[in-house]
């Protein structure tokens, strides 16, 4: 047997891998936040119309830690982050890896806003800490990531970079094409960008803006095009989420899709989660962008098609 | 019939009555959203580049070729000649035809020439196709640059990056469906 050159090679890029998550550990370490670990294998998966769960022996991988993450802010855990393996069936692309690596936290003193500062002021810790100096090149751009960060509604994104309006985009049915065609590729050419207010049927899991109950209190973060975290201040009205959670259900049972079981768990501790914000940021992409690597094989030691 | 999920980089699909050949295949999935597909295909007849974006469930009718094991005897201009060893009938493809084939078509391989009805109009390579490197740079040893590999031409012309430790003279593998480098042929 040869030696595996291409695996020989990715040395450097799981060094730098490796450094980063020290740092992203140190950052939540100085913040009092506390490192937690929850199952990977659970028996009901937050009900999501366009996130398919793999199943395992009668259960299934998670594909975030969510649930069990928001049953610990209900059991007063005020400032919670994990680091670990998600799973999603059929997801295979430059940007995504069935099983991958997901960074997710959660405050109870924040609202989406904020996070949206903590988002910043973790990238560019991290950052520094591996010796970019206020900038990262990706995508043949320069990106500076000095703050404060752009933030765009999506309502202003459609109108600026695509024909549609958002409301006409939603009748057409054409909201996924236009933001990947569109919208996606000017976002976080310059700098990062916040891309917040989604419809509300697009954040099953977000609180809605108390003045405007069409609009859902999301937002993504895109670095170079590349998105690289989603956030909510978090739905904490237990009937409210039940009642989203089988909306969800009834839309995988017409895309002819699993439906997994109900969290009931989770809903009935629901009611004792107090105020908070969260976000998953996709830990392979953010090592991508600060090592310019224009592809996610790049940045993990062994993927599927390599087992 | 192929479902959306099954295209990859290479496969060989019917649209609008034409054979096309999936040429970048992107899988896209705004947060949350559904998973869309976009698809690169060139025409296998003539050419023309289309750019294609599919939502899961979509279907496709497999381009169904004939294939004749030919050998490659030359190029003249941008036409590229093959015969038939039992038959010795020649035929004719163009550069445009043979796409990144060409990189591997050294004089007398043995290819598999795709027929559209009757019209020959591209060929399939083996997987890996081993092929002499005519030009590369020599290994400065203590090389601190830190740069793990290197340009290298080979017979056909093709270049493509080699580890650093590959001569002129010297006989690579190159697997024909990434056109990478694969491994050192020893001997």
């Amino acid at each position: 047997m040869t030696l595996n050159w291409g695996l020989a090679r990715k040395r450097d890029a799981l060094t730098k891998r490796a450094r980063i998550i020290d740092q992203i550990r140190r950052f939540f370490s100085e913040e009092g936040y506390l490192e937690v670990e929850t199952p990977f294998r659970i028996p009901a998966p937050a009900p999501e119309s366009h996130i398919d769960p793999l199943p395992s022996v009668a259960w299934f991988l998670h594909t975030s830690p969510e649930i069990c993450m928001k049953r610990l802010l209900a059991a007063g855990y005020g400032r919670v982050f994990q680091i670990c393996h998600c799973w999603r069936a059929e997801e295979r692309g430059k940007f995504h890896l069935p099983e991958f690596t997901m960074l997710e936290w959660y405050r109870t003193d924040l609202d989406y806003f904020g996070l949206m500062e903590e988002c910043e002021a973790l990238i560019r810790f991290v950052a520094a800490a591996i010796g970019l100096n206020g900038k990262v090149a990706y995508g043949g751009r320069e990106i500076s990531l000095i703050g404060p960060w752009e933030r765009i509604t999506v309502t202003e994104a459609f109108a600026r970079y695509t024909p549609y309006s958002l409301a006409e985009a939603l009748r057409r049915d054409i909201f996924d094409e236009l933001m990947v065609h569109d919208i996606e590729p000017h976002l976080g050419k310059a700098g990062p960008v916040f891309i917040h207010d989604y419809p509300a049927s697009r954040g099953a899991l977000a609180r809605l803006k108390p003045d405007d109950p069409n609009v859902a209190e999301r937002f993504e973060l895109y670095i170079g095009g590349v998105e690289l975290a989603n956030a909510f201040t978090e739905l904490t009205d237990a009937s409210e989420q039940r009642s989203r959670f089988q909306h969800e259900q009834e839309e995988r049972k017409s895309l002819g899709k699993t439906v997994c079981p109900m969290p009931d768990k989770f809903l009935e501790e629901l009611a004792h989660m107090p105020a908070a914000a969260g976000i998953a940021l996709g830990l392979d992409r953010l090592v991508m962008i600060l090592l310019q690597a224009s592809s996610i094989d790049e940045v993990v030691a062994f993927t599927p098609e390599e087992l | 019939m192929y479902t959306v999920a099954d295209l990859r980089k290479g496969l060989k699909i019917i649209l609008d009555g034409d054979p096309y050949i999936v040429i970048a295949f992107d899988f896209a999935k705004p947060g949350k959203g559904q998973a869309l597909y976009r698809t690169k295909m060139r025409n296998m007849i003539n050419g023309t580049i289309l750019d294609r974006t599919y939502r899961s469930g979509e279907t496709f009718d497999p381009a169904s070729l004939d294939e004749r094991t030919m050998q490659y005897l030359y190029k003249e201009d941008n036409a590229y000649h093959f015969m038939d060893n039992r038959n010795y009938e020649q035929i004719v493809i163009s550069e445009d035809g043979l796409g990144d084939t060409k990189n591997y078509l050294i004089d007398n391989l043995q290819v598999d020439v795709l027929l559209f009805g009757e019209k020959a109009i591209g060929v399939n390579v083996p997987n890996f196709v081993n092929l002499r490197v005519i030009k590369t740079d020599p290994w400065a040893k203590g090389d601190t640059s830190g740069s793990d590999s290197k340009p290298a031409t080979v017979e056909t012309g093709y270049v493509l990056r080699v580890p650093p430790f590959i001569e002129e003279g010297e006989l690579i593998t190159i697997d024909t469906r990434t056109g990478e480098y694969s491994t050192m042929v020893k001997g």
